[in-house]
């Protein structure tokens, strides 16, 4: 008994650092994507192929090399002391507002032309049009992959504990190899999966709460 | 009031407008028939600002609002004021999914701050009364068929004050059962003199409905003139052979 709530707490403090991983890279990767989705449909070629270069090798490379590149790459060049937690959460932001910025582009660009042209004959600016007639309707459109990668994300943030981030797993493994035990990490999943469901959960409210109009 | 002169519009190296002049006067009714691919709706969207003409004039009330030599010069918010004078019924309604009927109607006029926000909604009131709707105004467009959405769209283009409006195929996007009631509310607009242009394959509503039919063939006007000229004297073969298929 005593190990089990050794173990919940150890996991319980490996959750707060999963939790800020999670919500710091959607509090900046969100924003950050639109921004970069803005930049991938751009008429200026010197601003789209840049953008649509970086969107290739982040997501052409696995998000756990980019943890380590930022991790120790700034070491490795002679920088000291480089915050690890500060690098994973680069690297996050990095990766998914590139995955955000697909999403987005895809949601925006699939919005029909006619709600453009409706808002345009209506004397609207195009500053009106997104914000007062495109946005909700790509709002509903990019909640189902939205939701495919939030819980993603709570996944990935396991990878963390390659650069020695306490997260969640890095601390079942802890209680693993000191206790010589195995079911933390059976435990740990637990926790993944209780995160996941709660976020469903909150998916499922949203969308119901949107299914008034369709578009 | 509407005078288009030598309207040229190129897609590429495809010429879809080679030169078209007409006008109208103040609460005409405008029918532009002819088969697909003629023009007519391109005619429409330069009209109303969404495809610019290369060449060519568009006059309303004597003032020349658009000028095809200086279309790169046009700014964002002169283009913006230029349509006003026109509204747009789209073939497809193009609603905003995510507002009640009421809201597709004030949002515009909300936005361009055209009046008090009671007079906007007392306005939008009276116009879905006149479509007849009032029973819908909140309601979302997916709750309604494809005859109300279009009504509801004919509601949201009045709310501006349009001086001239326009409708692309209105009733081509709809059931047969359904298209009565949109023309019925064309024709209350006809019959309250508003001055419209109209692109329709509604044959007997255009003869019906309209002070003078255009018939477009092939990116030029081949011919034009009253209902009774178009429709019982057609002069060209093309005109003739237009109408055959549409009496079989």
């Amino acid at each position: 008994m005593q190990l089990f709530l050794k173990v919940t707490l150890s996991l319980l403090e490996g959750l707060s650092t999963t939790l800020q991983i999670f919500g710091l890279t959607l509090l900046m990767a969100l924003p950050l994507g639109l921004l970069i989705s803005f930049g991938s449909m751009s008429k200026l070629k010197i601003v789209k192929y840049p953008i649509k270069t970086l969107i290739w090798i982040i997501r052409g490379t696995p998000l756990m090399l980019q943890l380590i590149t930022f991790g120790l790459g700034p070491g490795l060049l002679g920088f000291k002391g480089v915050n690890l937690f500060y690098a994973v959460i680069v690297a996050f932001v990095l990766n998914y507002s590139c995955y955000f910025a697909e999403i987005f582009r895809g949601s925006i660009e699939s919005i029909p032309k006619g709600q453009y042209e409706a808002g345009a004959v209506l004397g609207l600016t195009k500053r009106q049009v997104f914000f007062k007639i495109i946005l909700m309707q790509v709002v509903k459109r990019i909640i189902a992959p939205m939701s495919n990668e939030f819980l993603t994300l709570v996944k990935d943030t396991s990878l963390a504990n390659t650069i020695m981030i306490y997260e969640i797993t890095w601390n079942a493994k802890r209680m693993m190899n000191s206790e010589h035990i195995l079911w933390p990490l059976f435990y740990s999943g637990a926790f993944y999966l209780a995160f996941c469901g709660i976020l469903t959960l909150i998916f499922g409210y949203i969308e119901k709460k949107l299914s008034y109009y369709k578009v | 009031m509407l005078e288009v002169k030598n309207l040229v519009k190129s897609f590429g190296k495809t010429e879809v407008l080679k030169g078209i002049s007409f006008s109208i006067k103040k609460g005409d009714v405008l029918s532009i028939i002819g088969s697909s691919g003629g023009g007519k709706t391109t005619l429409l969207r330069c009209l109303n600002f969404l495809e610019f003409a290369e060449s060519g004039t568009i006059a309303v009330n004597g003032n020349v609002i658009y000028d095809g030599k200086e279309k790169d010069k046009m700014s964002d918010q002169y283009i913006r004021e230029m349509r006003l004078h026109f509204g747009l019924v789209f073939q497809s309604f193009n609603l905003f999914p995510q507002y009640t009927v009421l809201k597709n109607i004030t949002l515009a006029p909300t936005l361009l701050k055209t009046d008090t926000p009671e007079n906007i909604e007392k306005k939008a009131l009276e116009l879905i009364e006149k479509v007849g709707l009032s029973s819908k105004i909140n309601n979302y467009p997916c709750e309604l068929s494809g005859g109300q959405q279009q009504r509801v769209a004919i509601a949201r283009a009045l709310a501006l004050n349009p001086e001239i409006l326009c409708f692309d195929e209105p009733t081509s996007a709809l059931d047969p059962e359904l298209t009565g009631e949109v023309l019925k509310v064309i024709k209350q607009l006809a019959d309250q003199d508003m001055t419209l242009v109209i692109v329709t394959h509604e044959m007997s509503f255009a003869k019906e409905v309209s002070d003078y039919i255009i018939f477009m063939d092939n990116g030029v006007i081949a011919e034009q003139g009253t209902p009774q000229e178009v429709f019982e004297h057609p002069k060209s073969e093309r005109l003739h052979a237009f109408l055959q298929n549409y009496q079989s």
